[in-house]
């Protein structure tokens, strides 16, 4: 059979487009496929040999020393105290806002949208020292946290506070404009069968929300778990501070030894890429759920 | 999905005109009168709580710097505060001070570098909407820095890339010898400046910031590019096959029909590199913020937290002057996002 064959320049042309793409991705690798090779290298070697050199030494040293020298046990612990609670607390309250702004007319609602988008992009820094004193007014009892200060300044539940405060406004910006997407009638017609707002908002629209929810999850979720300046600010330095944040205790104990920090930040990323790699298409529709203005 | 609401309306008033008028407004006086008290009262809980919170922690404490800008204040006892006035922004845009210049400066060149940035990866998306095969692997690999924090890109690239004894970049350079190796990290030698008249010091880019820069791009271009590609998948080919037909060539096809049917798109792409470039923050604070790489952020931190109680004053009047480079954007982005929905 006769099988048109596409013009020479073009064919030329899609050539080189896949040589570029492929050089693009491989620079992109390097970064990440050198700090791999050098993690398990011992620094003494490459210091001798140059990270380009081909191994003599392979070995797991350097992670060992930088899980038991950089407290990780005890960071990820943290780390994870902060991020299910704070995660929890973000998806219900965003999708009560949502449930509230985009299936009910009421006077507020532009504004109040306004206001939550607004808040979310503000500069961090700028709210930090009255937020501070304002945890340090708060009192907490010290049996709930690590401190003994009795308020709330240098606990957990500060940042885990903070992240719900700042987060639910993306939140809700993206479960609104999903809700939105929902018939009407839906609810309308559970209204008509006796059904309250409060079981149309559980038993109608948070379960036809899943996939929206479940984009947010993951990218929440690394947003929380890459925190890093709320944790330097708001806890003490040292074994509270979940895991993004401890690598930069190493940082300064360890300040020569680059192969122990490649290990350490191995360490470290292991769980943001498996969660990427695993659910890549709800990270992606998180993000375009967000810019996707309806 | 604006067509059929158009559409719906129009077709039942050439049916029943009275019926169709009065409809949608009955319809919604009744749906509120429909509400029991409870469901009045659950949905200013779904409502107020989280609102509460969010202006509680978020706009109280923003206001509160803008207020705290006009005092002394060193940050240890409530109360103790002292209106001063304006005397903090004048120290802040006068010489005396010399550090705002030279970060803002730093500010501006990361936005106009992470604005190069944004258009790189909006060419990539471009590039990977053409039918490539195995789109979704080049696709992950681009995308793949922007999971990881900021802080620890920095010690990725400080051990593997930036390392005066054996990263890649004076491995390749061949500058690894004794006395000959280059400290990525640490110069903060200029790699140009320039004077300008009312200021004591030149600003320039210094070869740590720049270096910085290329980690930040990094994980800036994979961003844009995952934003794109998906925009550019939803725009109908009818468009571009029209201007084909039309005899547009591949630039003024993107030009002229793609980029305007993406604005917005564009809009958040842009207000996200602008975000960024101020908000700049971690990848610094995390490398132990080399001389020659202040930003806004990191001024307004420092500031705030001085050893032996901060100078809280000055440090919220930084706090200011970032937040309303800030809101001129944040307030640019909702016009153009609000405007044909909702207000």
């Amino acid at each position: 059979m006769y099988v048109k064959r596409a013009p020479r320049r073009a064919r030329l042309w899609r050539a080189s487009l896949y040589v570029f793409l492929t050089t693009m991705a491989v620079l992109w690798l390097v970064p990440l496929a050198g700090a791999v090779y050098a993690s398990f290298r011992p620094y003494a070697e490459t210091q001798r040999l140059g990270i380009f050199s081909f191994p003599k030494t392979l070995t797991v040293q350097n992670y060992k020393n930088a899980w038991t020298q950089g407290g990780m046990t005890r960071a990820f612990e943290n780390t994870m105290f902060i991020v299910i609670p704070s995660l929890i607390l973000i998806l219900g309250m965003s999708s009560a806002v949502a449930f509230t702004v985009s299936r009910f007319s009421w006077r507020f609602n532009v504004v109040l949208l306004l206001v939550f988008t607004a808040g979310n992009l503000l500069p961090p820094q700028v709210i930090f020292q009255p937020l501070f004193q304002m945890f340090k007014a708060i009192p907490w009892p010290d049996f709930l946290s690590d401190t003994n200060t009795g308020n709330l300044l240098g606990t957990k539940i500060a940042v885990i506070l903070i992240h719900v405060a700042f987060q639910i406004g993306f939140c809700t910006f993206v479960l609104s404009n999903y809700m939105k997407t929902i018939p009407k009638e839906l609810g309308e017609a559970a209204l008509v069968d006796g059904a309250g707002v409060v079981r149309q908002f559980f038993q109608v629209v948070m379960p036809l929300c899943r996939p929206a929810l479940a984009a947010l999850a993951t990218l929440e979720f690394t947003w929380l778990y890459n925190d890093f300046f709320w944790a330097v600010v708001l806890l003490n330095q040292g074994a509270e501070r979940p895991i993004t944040s401890s690598i930069a205790n190493l940082g300064g104990q360890f300040f020569s030894d680059d192969n122990l920090i490649a290990a350490a930040s191995m360490i470290i990323i292991v769980p943001t890429l498996a969660v990427y790699l695993a659910l890549q298409r709800h990270f992606i529709s998180g993000l375009t759920l967000g810019a996707n203005k309806g | 999905m604006s067509t059929i609401g158009v559409a719906e309306p129009q077709s039942t008033e050439t049916v029943e005109p009275e019926v169709a008028m009065a409809a949608p407004r009955k319809g919604r006086r009744r749906r509120y009168s429909q509400l029991t008290r409870g469901d009045k009262i659950a949905l200013a809980i779904f409502a107020g709580v989280p609102a509460a919170l969010h202006i509680a922690f978020v706009w109280v404490p923003a206001i509160s710097t803008a207020a705290l800008s006009f005092t002394e204040w060193d940050g240890l006892k409530l109360g103790t505060w002292k209106l001063i006035g304006f005397k903090n922004y004048w120290s802040v845009f006068t010489v005396f001070d010399g550090k705002f210049f030279p970060a803002l400066f730093n500010n501006l060149i990361l936005l106009v570098f992470l604005s190069g940035c944004s258009v790189v990866g909006i060419l990539f998306a471009y590039l990977l909407d053409k039918n490539i095969r195995g789109t979704a692997i080049y696709q992950s690999v681009f995308y793949m820095p922007v999971v990881l924090s900021l802080a620890v890109v920095g010690f990725i690239w400080k051990g593997v890339m930036w390392s005066p004894r054996q990263g890649m970049f004076n491995v390749i350079l061949g500058r690894t010898a004794q006395g000959d190796q280059i400290d990525w990290v640490g110069n903060a030698q200029k790699i140009f400046t320039f004077h300008v008249p009312f200021l004591d010091t030149p600003l320039g880019l210094s070869k740590n910031f720049a270096a910085l820069l290329i980690a930040m791009a990094w994980r800036h271009i994979g961003y844009v590019m995952v934003l794109y590609l998906a925009g550019l998948k939803s725009v109908d080919p009818s468009l571009r096959e029209a201007a084909a037909i039309d005899g547009c060539n591949e630039w003024q096809s993107f030009r002229q029909v793609v980029f305007p049917v993406m604005k917005p798109i564009n809009v958040v792409v842009f207000v996200i590199t602008v975000i960024e470039a101020l908000r700049a923050f971690d990848i610094i604070f995390a490398l132990k913020k080399p001389p020659g790489t202040q930003v806004l952020g990191i001024l307004v931190r420092d500031n705030l937290v001085g050893e032996g109680g901060g100078k809280v004053g000055l440090g919220s009047s930084y706090g200011v002057v970032l937040l309303l480079l800030c809101l001129v954007f944040i307030i640019w982005y909702l016009v153009n996002n609000y405007r044909e929905n909702e207000l």
